[in-house]
C-alpha cells in the first residue's frame, strides 16, 4: 500500500532511481545535487559511494552500467563540466544497462559561482534530458530515464534545479523493479578509437532522430489547453510558477523532456494560441528551438537570463496582477555567510591576512575567508584552480610574487582536482607555497566523506589517504602540520615557508567544528574589568563576539571555546569559562 | 485557514529546518497539499536564511514573493525586518527578540537598527515579539527556540492539540519530545 509523503525532490529522484531498479551508484557531492546521494546511502539495496569527483563518478557509473547494472552519478552544473569529457563519448558507446546522469543547476547562484544552464551539455553531447516540475516528478522520472536509456542505446540526463532539489512537495512512492543484465564484450561499441567512434557517429544521430519522433507522443511532454488567448511553453520549477499565476487561464505546453525537443508539438501548440511566451529559466534554449522553427515567440524580451523566476516576476512580465506587502522603511544591514564559530579555517586565515599574503583560493567554506574582515583571498575560479593559478603566477611573478604567494585548498577538493595542480607544481618547479586546509570532512555542502577522512559514504571505515606522504611522494621537500587553532604557529610556518625558495606545503589540520565528534570546550567569558574596548578580538571576523557597552562581549550559546580571539587580547580579557558551566 | 504561505526566518544554524518540517507533516496530516521550499548550501554557514511553507487544496509554486506571506516565523529580529516585505498587508510577525548582530555590524560597517518592533507594527504588521531564547533555556535547551515560536504560532491556527502534539512526536527526535513539549506550551501561554 502507498502512502503519501513530504518529500525534498531529491530524496524523491533518490526513491525513484532505487525503485527503478538502480544498483549502483557513485557520485561527487556539490549543492543543489548532494541529498540525492545521501538519500540513496541510506538504502542497502543499492551500492553507493563518493567518488573523489564527478568524471570518477560517472565513469565508475559507466563501468557499473557496462557490468549490467542500472546505475546513476549525480552532480552539480560546474561538476558536470569536470565530467564532461566521458559523457561526450558516451554518448556514442551508449549503454548496456541503464545510465542516468542527474545534474542540478543553481539559478540565483545559492551556492555556486556560476549560473551556467546544463542543457547546453545535453544539446552538445547529444544527449537526451528529462526534467521534473516537482518531487512526484522527481520520483518518476527515473523508471521513465531507464526505460529510454536501454531502449534507446544512450545515457540520459535528468536535470533538477535548486527549487526543484530543496522543495517538499508530495510523493507516494510505489515498489522496486529489479533489473539485471549480463556483461557482453563488443570492443567495436565499447573502444572508441576513431575506427570505432566514427562508426558510432552516424548512430549518435539517427538516435537523436528517434528521440525526437519519442518526445512527439511521450506522455511527459503534456499540453494542458485552457484559454487560448496566451500560450506558455515551459518545463521545470517555471512550470510550477506558471500555474500559480494563472492556472487555466492560459494554456500550457509542459515539457518533462527538454531535449531533444518536439517540433510538430511545439508547431501545433503554437497554432492553437494567439499569443505564444516561452517561460524558462536561465538561457533562451527552447526560445531558440523555436524561432528556429520560424514560430512567432516571446521570451527574454519579458523575462530576464539571469537568476531564478518567481510567480511573481512572471506575473508582472506578463500584465498579470501583483500583490503589494507591507512596506518597512528601514535600512536593513545585509547578513552575509561567515565562517562558523570556532571555524577552524579563521586562524589560519587571519596569519595570512597579518603576513598582507596574496592569498590564490578554491571553492568550499574557506572561499568566506574573502569577505570582510579578513579579505584574504584575491581569486576563486573552480574546483582545483588555486594550485594550477600560484603555479603561473609565481612563474610570471618572480620572487615578488611567491615571497607573499600561498594558494589555499581544502582536504575534498584537493583530492578532486588539486592533485594534478600539484603535481605541475613538483614537476615543473615553481617556487610556490601550498596550503592544505584539512578539516577532515567535505564542508560546505554538509558533511560529506571523502578519501581524506577514513570514513566511507554510510560512516564505516574506509581507505584513507595520507597528505604528507603524498606530498613527498609527489617530490615535495617541504611538507609541514600546523593547528590553525595556534596564531603564532600558523604566522611562524606561513613566514619560513614563503621565505623557502622552492615547493612547499603547509597541512593546516583540525576538524571541522561542526562534526559531531569534535568536543566543544566551554564558551569563553570577558573580564569586563579588564577588557580595553581596543577591539583587537573583533579582527577575525568570529560571529561570536561583538561590542556591548564599549567592551568586548562573547555570546554564550554561539562560543565554542576556540581560544583564537583570546590570543589576540593585549591584556588577558577574554578568558576560559570551564568551571563555570556545569 | 484552509490555505496559507508561512514563511520561516533566521540565522543559519539557528534550526528552523525542523520548524518546516514539523508544519509541513501538520498540514499533511489535515489532509491538505503542502509544499516545503528550503535554501542549503552557502547561507547556511551564519548567513540569512528563509524556508516557505505553502498549504491549500493545491498548491503550486514551492516559494513565497513579496506580498504574499501570512505569517512570517522569525528566529531573529532583524530578519523578521529583513522579509517583512513579504508579508501580506495586515498580516503576522511571530517573532523571537534575540539580536544576533551580522558582520557588518560586528565590524562596525553598519549599525543594528532600534525599535524594530515598533517599526514593523507602524508599517501595518501584526507583531507578536517575545523572548524565546529564555523560554527555552526554561524548558531545558536553548535549542528549543523552534518549538517555542511553534508554540505561539498554534495561538492562530485553528488546529487542535493533539494534531500539533502528534506532529511534534513525528518529527523530533525521541529523547527530546519532553523538553520540546514544553518549549512549545510556554511559546503557547506566555
Amino acid at each position: 500500500m502507498s502512502t503519501k509523503e513530504l518529500m525534498l525532490g531529491n530524496k524523491a529522484l533518490a526513491r525513484g532511481l532505487r525503485d527503478a531498479g538502480c544498483l549502483f551508484a557513485s557520485s561527487y557531492p556539490g549543492t543543489p545535487s548532494t541529498e540525492v546521494t545521501e538519500e540513496i546511502a541510506k538504502f542497502d539495496d543499492v551500492y553507493s559511494e563518493w567518488a573523489p569527483n564527478e568524471k570518477v563518478a560517472m565513469e565508475a557509473a559507466f563501468g557499473a552500467c557496462l557490468a549490467g547494472a542500472r546505475s546513476f552519478c549525480a552532480m552539480k552544473h560546474v561538476g558536470l563540466n569536470v565530467a564532461a569529457d566521458p559523457l561526450y563519448t558516451m554518448s556514442y558507446t551508449g549503454v548496456n544497462s541503464g545510465l542516468i546522469v542527474v545534474v542540478a543547476d543553481d539559478p540565483g547562484m545559492h551556492s555556486s559561482q556560476n549560473e551556467q544552464d546544463s542543457r547546453h551539455h545535453a544539446r552538445a553531447s547529444k544527449v537526451p534530458m528529462l526534467e521534473p516540475s516537482d518531487s512526484a516528478e522527481a520520483y518518476a522520472f527515473p523508471a521513465i530515464a531507464y526505460e529510454l536509456s536501454e531502449k534507446y542505446d544512450t545515457p540520459v540526463i535528468i536535470r533538477m534545479c535548486t527549487r526543484v532539489s530543496h522543495s517538499q512537495s508530495i510523493v507516494e512512492p510505489g515498489e522496486r523493479v529489479a533489473v539485471r543484465k549480463t556483461y557482453e564484450k563488443n570492443i567495436p561499441k565499447n573502444v572508441m578509437t576513431p575506427a570505432n567512434a566514427i562508426r558510432r557517429h552516424p548512430f549518435v544521430e539517427e538516435r537523436l532522430h528517434k528521440l525526437a519522433g519519442h518526445a512527439e507522443k511521450s506522455p511527459i511532454n503534456r499540453v494542458e489547453m485552457g484559454d487560448t488567448s496566451l500560450g506558455i511553453i515551459t518545463s521545470g520549477t517555471s512550470y510550477q510558477y506558471v500555474k500559480e499565476v494563472f492556472g487555466d487561464k492560459c494554456s500550457v505546453l509542459k515539457l518533462g523532456m527538454v531535449y531533444p525537443l518536439p517540433d510538430g508539438l511545439i508547431r501545433d501548440f503554437a497554432s492553437r494560441v494567439d499569443r505564444l511566451v516561452v517561460v524558462e529559466e536561465l538561457d533562451p534554449f527552447i526560445e531558440d528551438h523555436c524561432r528556429a522553427l520560424g514560430l512567432e515567440v516571446s521570451g527574454k524580451d519579458l523575462l530576464p537570463i539571469c537568476g531564478e523566476f518567481s510567480q511573481n516576476m512572471i506575473a508582472q512580465a506578463l500584465g498579470a496582477e501583483v500583490p503589494e506587502g507591507i512596506k518597512l522603511d528601514e535600512n536593513v544591514p545585509m547578513r552575509p555567510p561567515v565562517m562558523c564559530s570556532g571555524c577552524p579555517h579563521r586562524g589560519l586565515f587571519y596569519a595570512l591576512k597579518t603576513n598582507r599574503c596574496t592569498v590564490l583560493g578554491d571553492i568550499g567554506c574557506y572561499t568566506l575567508g574573502a569577505a570582510a574582515p579578513l579579505g584574504a583571498m584575491e581569486m576563486t575560479l573552480c574546483m582545483g584552480a588555486s594550485l594550477s593559478a600560484i603555479h603561473g603566477f609565481n612563474k610570471v611573478g618572480g620572487e615578488e610574487a611567491s615571497g607573499r604567494t600561498v594558494a589555499v585548498i581544502g582536504d575534498s577538493t584537493f583530492v578532486h582536482s588539486g592533485m594534478t595542480g600539484l603535481a605541475n607544481i613538483a614537476y615543473n618547479q615553481s617556487d610556490s607555497t601550498v596550503i592544505i586546509l584539512d578539516n577532515s570532512i567535505t564542508g560546505m555542502t554538509g558533511h560529506q566523506q571523502n578519501p581524506t577522512t577514513g570514513y566511507n559514504i554510510k560512516g564505516d571505515p574506509a581507505g584513507k589517504i595520507d597528505l604528507e606522504a603524498l606530498c613527498r611522494a609527489f617530490g615535495f621537500d617541504h611538507v609541514r602540520v600546523v593547528d590553525p587553532y595556534d596564531l603564532s604557529a600558523c604566522d611562524k610556518a606561513i613566514k619560513e615557508e614563503l621565505a623557502y625558495k622552492g615547493p612547499s606545503v603547509i597541512i593546516s589540520r583540525r576538524p571541522c567544528a561542526l562534526l559531531k565528534y569534535v568536543k566543544h570546550k566551554a564558551p569563553l567569558k570577558v573580564d569586563r574589568d579588564k577588557c580595553i574596548g581596543c577591539k583587537s578580538c573583533m579582527r577575525i571576523g568570529c560571529p561570536s563576539i561583538s561590542m556591548k557597552d564599549g567592551k568586548a562581549n562573547v555570546d554564550q550559546t554561539m562560543c565554542v571555546g576556540c581560544g583564537v580571539c583570546s590570543q589576540l587580547c593585549p591584556v588577558g580579557a577574554i578568558v576560559s569559562g570551564e568551571g563555570e558551566e556545569a | 485557514m484552509d490555505s496559507g504561505n508561512i514563511m520561516i526566518v533566521g540565522v543559519g544554524g539557528q534550526g528552523s529546518v525542523l520548524a518546516s518540517k514539523l508544519l509541513g507533516h501538520l498540514f499533511l496530516s489535515e489532509g491538505l497539499d503542502v509544499k516545503v521550499s528550503e535554501v542549503h548550501g552557502m547561507s547556511q554557514r551564519g548567513g540569512s536564511v528563509v524556508t516557505y511553507v505553502r498549504y491549500g487544496k493545491k498548491v503550486a509554486s514551492p516559494i513565497i514573493d513579496p506580498g504574499e506571506a501570512d505569517v512570517i516565523v522569525s528566529f531573529e529580529l532583524l530578519e523578521a525586518a529583513r522579509w517583512a516585505s513579504y508579508l501580506k498587508k495586515g498580516g503576522r510577525i511571530v517573532t523571537n527578540t534575540q539580536q544576533i548582530d551580522p558582520m557588518p555590524v560586528i565590524t562596525g560597517d553598519a549599525v543594528y537598527p532600534e525599535d524594530l518592533v515598533n517599526k514593523m507594527t507602524a508599517a501595518g504588521a501584526q507583531v507578536d515579539a517575545m523572548d524565546c531564547l529564555s523560554l527555552a533555556e526554561e524548558a531545558g535547551s536553548v535549542k528549543a527556540v523552534n518549538l517555542v515560536l511553534l508554540g505561539r504560532l498554534s495561538r492562530y491556527f485553528d488546529i487542535s492539540e493533539e494534531a500539533w502534539m502528534s506532529s511534534l512526536e513525528a518529527c523530533v527526535p525521541a529523547k527530546a519530545i519532553e523538553i520540546n513539549k514544553k518549549a512549545f506550551a510556554l511559546g503557547q501561554n506566555s
